[in-house]
């Protein structure tokens, strides 16, 4: 406060002497006053006494905003009979996710966080604060938690079965770590109660939350300072993890060609509909009854997919590790020899390989799924290149890589060439999946291990192995135990999240669908449809913000002979 | 954004009270100076545009025009001048002058202000949503067309409110005459027939007026430029091509070269009319007439207009074999299949030759035949646009059904013509290059009557604002079809002619023709648009239905015939003592029910209980898009600093930064609609936005504390002056 008055000699001091250019008197402004909306009038009425004396000021037009008033009015009809529309909207969704480690030894204590306008509403849906039960009989699920105080109770899912029992965290707004209302739910440690509890929020209305969402918020919202930024923009991996995700998604079945069905389907059906309604007199009528049939038919699949997919067993699967290398270096030996299992062919014949094979397995108490690949190299034999292609999908998506080479022919050409390859693939995922080395079949050549450290700069890991006696498996797991715990990987197994993703979409489409149908029932018209169909389309986006309209417009132009 | 809001309040003011008397009188000679560079004679065959030197104009370099000394010149300055009388520019120049600024139309032949050379037609889906937001804003395109219908038809009746369009055909002379009037007969508006070849800038890259062809100057700190099909524009007939702007209109040229010496990107597009027949020489015997709607519905919301008149009928003709092989023998004799015109034209509006070879499977296509007015015997053959030469023309007409004898009054052609990719202006319709200078219409890259209204409307409100120094509006896209056209036209890359269609908005049950004047009434009031009459009619409206609302609320009823009929239509029981309300909520019941029953309220008009209906029936739904779109628009509106250096944010995918460059989009909303960025890019965006604000922060803490200890020890204060203003 000492310094006021000075400060304001400095203004007037300029008011009086010169015309100086505006900005320093504004950024005084700006300090003396810290409310926004007091700085901005200051700002007005200073530039009008100023206007007035001074001579133009060379303007550069790009940098002159002109286009300042924005208009977007409420309707006065819909203001007028509800009065002021609630504000609870928020700048962001909820979202929800795991935020303990997980895929380690299971701990005491696993916190599945909430973080959104939403947050306490949607914990108020599956959380029963466990005691003064004849207090809140009516059970409306309108949760009213104090800040900072925990708070008992049970988590139920959709059907009221009991989940888990928890302790209730609320932070409400801003007194949280994004600066939103945050509700911690503390479980139990074990990985299936996390993501059953995790499921029922989503069930709720959450959103997954993408990798490094809640440390985004906490920064978006004015809460990490600067020296956290840089670090923040390192871990927004959202265009590799999408990337990644479209990859694995792509041979790994589970939902996702239901999901890029479904969603075809939509789109069609919209293409239908909105083909009539912005050019009705010249199209067909439309069967009804055959697009209602069709909307039945796919709320049925989502349906039946939510209901049969094994959702406990999907949760179980934990880390990926892929095995990649050139033929022949013995990758379907190592995985035998570690899953203890005949589970790949093996034969002296490069190319054996074709197609990726899983074999499961338990690395200190984790589950690992082992995929084994078929080598990769430059072929001409079709099934054999789409074996290959599939293997560097297989690697972009995987938890860890596991490059595989032959101590008997040691480091090549080809070597060199597949590892540029991969890491260019990374590259352009911006992934940074660890690397470990495998020199294989160090039972037929003397060990020369200085050779191979020249190599093993690309690698977070070098270890010698015979995959025919089992030597070296231990090292391997060692070595990944290390590398993991090194890099801390986000919610879970990379697989695991593409699932849960495919998952949600699914839970989305089926919501619109169940409206959808509702619209149908009460007989509303046909545009309406198009609210929900959209709905459901945009759930099912591999990559959420397409633009639905433009897709179904050119469908529109292609498909039917429109325009007069 | 604090320091901006300073910037436009001088720029402003300075314009238009001390910069342009100023300018005028010095940069008046130097600028007729440079007019009397030669130019090239006359060339009959046109180049392509890449020559400068094509114009086939002579200019004799006279020391009159060059020698405009101070005295003899009559003072030709004005706040806003509009240059071209259509549909875009009549809106820009009314709601200029109506605005209080002194505004001159220049046209190309004031004969043909408001003319509808396409379809004499205004309205059909999203289309006149536009026309009912124009008129709600206070604009004039709904009333003319409400004046001079010739037949009016709801489509969509069998849909929802949100996609019922009204569509009116119109008497064209009737309609261009009725707003040539207005035109004439508004204050602070002059007309004066022109062709503007360039535009004269100032010192800092602002617009300080136009100059013609005959080598008039005319200054203003607000120019619009709503050009049309006539800027460089070229019309074929088959093979043959000559230069015009539409059919018997010559092109304006020059200015194209101007502009993009100013830096601006040039592109072509091309559409096209089909034939007009005299109605007098088809037979309409066998075919089959489409009426108009009973009860009428009006685009205007001013009662004033709503004067019925008598429809005419138009009828309903299909394409036969013949006509199907005769285009499939001469294919190579059309400029697509040709391959001698490359400007791309409408795909919602195809030739029928393209129609004919894209949906092979399809044994004949639709034809309307519309009349084109009361008082002349043209018939619109809507559907049949084809690039035909004109000797195949008739002989193609008369494959239709009833008109096997008819004769051909105007051949079909088509028209290229120049625009500006709009990614060029800020939704405001200003340049980005320069400040006072406004595009609208098809410079743009629009088609339609009804677009063009609805950006000539917006520019002529925001050139009348610049000219005056206030800051300019933008229609968000969530708030309007106008919005929503603006925002797609400015950021999305388009490259063939844009219709407006509903499908293009995420919001459209929001956006409802019966709402448009609740959305946006009150906007053209503040304004200065609605005047008091219309605010009275507008206000005692919301006042009518609000109250009946509440009625509906109230008033109960325990069988009886009514709680009979509701049951029988719907299909669903009435309880006892329902409310009114809760019966309209069922299906297929609707407000006259209560009227028939004696329930309703006399005292309103039909689209009164329209809209009393709608908020009760879809009450719902209504509901849950308005919050959705409030929460949407908290994230969407965030305003983007309009001086970011994309290229230096190395966390964008290349291609983003690359097209955020190009468009500058003013919020974070735009910004996701730019084509090729990715959520992944906006979250980026988001994150070194706010480093760039705490960098900022700090920044300016750091050396205001820094320059006051300095202040205070000494007082000196250069160095604060100098540092902060980076």
């Amino acid at each position: 406060m000492a310094l006021l008055p000075s400060l304001r000699s400095v203004i007037t001091h300029q008011l009086h002497h010169r015309p100086p250019p505006p900005p320093p008197l504004l950024s005084i402004a700006s300090f003396l006053f810290h409310k926004p909306k007091l700085r901005r009038t200051t700002c007005k009425n200073l530039s009008f006494s100023f206007s007035s004396s001074s001579k133009p000021i060379t303007l550069n037009p790009l940098a002159t905003p002109k286009d300042n008033t924005l208009v977007f009015k409420k309707d006065e009809r819909l203001v007028a009979d509800n009065g002021e529309s609630e504000e609870k909207a928020g700048t962001f969704s909820t979202i929800a996710a795991i935020v303990t480690s997980i895929g380690g030894p299971p701990g005491a204590v696993g916190i599945v966080r909430l973080s959104g306008p939403m947050a306490v509403d949607i914990v108020g849906r599956v959380f029963k604060p466990v005691k003064k039960k004849k207090k809140k009989s009516s059970g409306s699920g309108s949760w009213r938690p104090t800040s900072h105080v925990v708070e008992y109770g049970v988590v139920l899912d959709r059907h009221g079965n009991v989940v888990d029992e928890v302790l209730a965290v609320p932070m409400l707004a801003p007194r949280s770590y994004t600066r939103e209302d945050v509700v911690e739910l503390q479980c139990h440690g074990s990985e299936v109660c996390l993501r059953r509890v995790l499921r029922a929020c989503l069930e709720a209305g959450a959103t997954f939350a993408q990798p490094g969402e809640f440390t985004l918020r906490a920064f978006l919202n004015g809460r990490l300072d600067l020296s956290q930024a840089e670090n923040v923009e390192k871990l927004i991996s959202a265009k590799s993890v999408a990337a990644a995700d479209a990859a694995l998604a792509g041979i790994q079945g589970g939902f996702s060609s239901l999901v890029t069905s479904v969603r075809a389907k939509c789109i069609e059906l919209l293409t239908e509909i909105e083909a009539r309604l912005d050019f009705d007199d010249e199209m067909p009528p439309l069967n009804l009854n055959l697009v209602m049939d069709k909307i039945h038919a796919m709320s049925q699949d989502v349906e039946n997919a939510l209901e049969t997919a094994n959702y406990d067993k999907l949760l179980q699967s934990g880390l990926q590790i892929a095995i990649v290398g050139r033929p022949n270096v013995g990758k379907s030996s190592l995985l035998n020899a570690w899953s203890k299992s005949e589970r790949a062919i093996v034969t002296e014949i490069a190319g054996t390989t074709r197609d990726v094979i899983e074999a499961s397995v338990t690395v200190c108490g984790v589950p690992v799924t082992l995929l084994d690949t078929a080598g990769i190299r430059k072929t001409d034999d079709i099934v054999e290149k789409i074996g290959v292609e599939r293997s560097e999908a297989v690697a972009l998506g995987a938890d860890v890589i596991i490059m595989t080479v032959s101590a008997v022919d040691g480091w090549t050409s080809e070597d060199s060439e597949l590892l540029n390859r991969i890491q260019s693939n990374k590259k352009s995922t911006e992934s940074s999946t660890p690397m470990i080395l495998v020199i294989n079949k160090i039972d037929c050549a003397p060990s020369a291990s200085n050779e191979w450290n020249k190599v093993g700069n690309s690698f977070n890991e070098h270890v010698f192995t015979c995959a025919v006696t089992g030597q070296g498996i231990q090292d391997l797991e060692t070595a990944i135990m290390e590398i993991v715990g090194l890099h801390q990987i986000p919610a879970g197994g990379r697989r695991w999240a593409v699932n849960q993703r495919q998952c949600e979409q699914l839970m989305r489409t089926k919501e619109a669908l169940v409206r959808l149908k509702s619209s149908i029932e009460e007989e509303l018209p046909l545009d309406f449809w198009t609210i929900d169909l959209r709905d459901a389309a945009l759930a099912l986006g591999q990559i959420s913000g397409e633009d639905i309209s433009e897709e179904v417009l050119s469908n529109i132009f292609g498909k039917f002979c429109i325009g007069k | 954004m604090a320091t901006h809001n300073l910037n436009i309040n001088i720029s402003g003011r300075l314009t238009r009270h001390f910069f342009t008397p100023l300018l005028f009188i010095w940069a008046a000679p130097t600028r007729a100076g440079t007019r009397t560079r030669t130019r090239v004679l006359p060339i009959r065959c046109y180049l392509r545009r890449a020559s400068n030197f094509s114009r086939r104009f002579s200019v004799v370099p006279s020391a009159a025009s060059a020698s405009g000394s101070p005295e003899w010149n009559i003072d030709e300055r004005f706040d806003v001048i509009v240059v071209g009388g259509g549909h875009a520019g009549c809106e820009a120049a009314l709601a200029s002058a109506r605005l209080g600024a002194k505004t001159l139309l220049l046209t190309l032949n004031i004969d043909k202000i408001a003319w509808q050379p396409c379809n004499p037609a205004v309205g059909g889906p999203a289309k006149s949503q536009l026309v009912h937001e124009v008129d709600a804003l206070g604009g004039e395109i709904g009333k003319v067309a409400d004046m001079c219908y010739l037949q009016k038809r709801v489509l969509n009746t069998s849909r929802g409110p949100a996609v019922w369009a009204l569509r009116a055909q119109t008497d064209k002379r009737e309609y261009a005459m009725r707003m040539k009037n207005i035109v004439e007969s508004t204050a602070n508006l002059c007309i004066r027939e022109a062709m503007v070849t360039d535009i004269l800038l100032g010192k800092n890259d602002n617009v300080e007026g136009v100059c013609t062809f005959f080598g008039m100057n005319f200054y203003a700190p607000s120019v619009v430029l709503t050009t049309g099909t006539f800027m460089s524009g070229k019309i074929w007939v088959g093979r043959t091509s000559m230069p015009a702007g539409r059919a018997g209109e010559s092109a304006s040229h020059g200015l194209t070269e101007n502009l993009q010496r100013l830096g601006f990107e040039t592109d072509r597009l091309k559409t096209g009319t089909p034939s007009r027949v005299d109605l007098r020489t088809v037979d309409f015997s066998g075919l089959e007439p489409q009426h108009g709607d009973e009860e009428v519905s009006w685009f205007s919301f001013d009662p004033d207009f709503h004067i019925e008149r008598e429809q005419m009928c138009c009828y309903l003709t299909r394409t036969t074999k013949r006509t199907h092989q005769l285009i499939k023998d001469n294919l190579h004799e059309t400029p697509t299949y040709g391959g001698w015109v490359e400007a791309k034209g409408p795909r919602y509006c195809p030739a029928i030759e393209d129609k004919i070879v894209r949906f092979q499977d399809k044994e004949s296509h639709q034809i309307f035949l519309e009349p084109e007015g009361r008082n002349v015997p043209e018939l619109y053959v809507q559907g049949f646009s084809t690039g035909l030469p004109e000797r195949l023309q008739l002989p193609l007409l008369r494959t239709l059904p009833g008109l096997e004898n008819c004769s051909m009054l105007r051949p079909a052609y088509a028209v290229e013509y120049d625009y500006l990719p709009a990614h060029q202006c800020y939704r405001s319709l200003m340049t980005k290059k320069v400040e006072g200078l406004f595009f609208s219409g098809q410079i743009n890259g629009t088609t339609g009557y009804e677009e063009a209204a609805a950006q000539g409307i917006i520019s002529g409100i925001n050139a009348a604002r610049h000219s005056d120094g206030k800051s300019l509006i933008v229609l968000e896209r969530e708030s309007s079809y106008v919005g929503t056209l603006i925002d797609d036209l400015v950021t999305k890359d388009l490259r063939e002619p844009y219709r407006m269609l509903t499908s293009r908005s995420e919001h459209r049950l929001l956006l409802r023709s019966d709402n448009a004047d609740s959305r946006l009434t009150p906007l053209g009031r503040e304004l200065g648009l609605i005047d008091d009459r219309r605010w009275k009619v507008y206000q005692d409206k919301l006042a009518r239905v609000s109250e009946e609302k509440r009625r509906l609320k109230t008033v109960r009823i325990s069988g009886g015939d009514l709680a009979a009929d509701v049951t029988r239509l719907s299909g669903q029981p009435v309880k006892d003592s329902s409310t009114l309300e809760s019966l309209l909520k069922k299906p297929h019941i609707q407000y006259e029910i209560l009227d028939k029953h004696g329930f309703g309220n006399g005292l309103l008009s039909r689209a009164e209980k329209q809209c009393v209906e709608i908020d009760i029936k879809y009450e719902g739904f209504i509901v849950r898009q308005q919050s959705q779109l409030q929460q949407m628009v908290h994230q969407q509106h965030r305003p983007l600093p309009p001086d970011l250096d994309y290229y230096a944010m190395t966390t964008l995918s290349l291609e983003s930064r690359e097209k955020l460059s190009k468009v500058r989009p003013q919020t974070i909303g735009q910004a996701s609609r730019v084509g090729g960025v990715s959520p992944a890019d906006i979250t980026a965006l988001l994150i070194i936005l706010e480093a760039n604000r705490r960098k900022a922060q700090e920044q300016m803490r750091h050396q205001v504390l820094a320059s006051v200890r300095a202040d205070s020890n000494q007082q000196s204060e250069g160095p604060l002056t100098e540092t902060i203003s980076s």
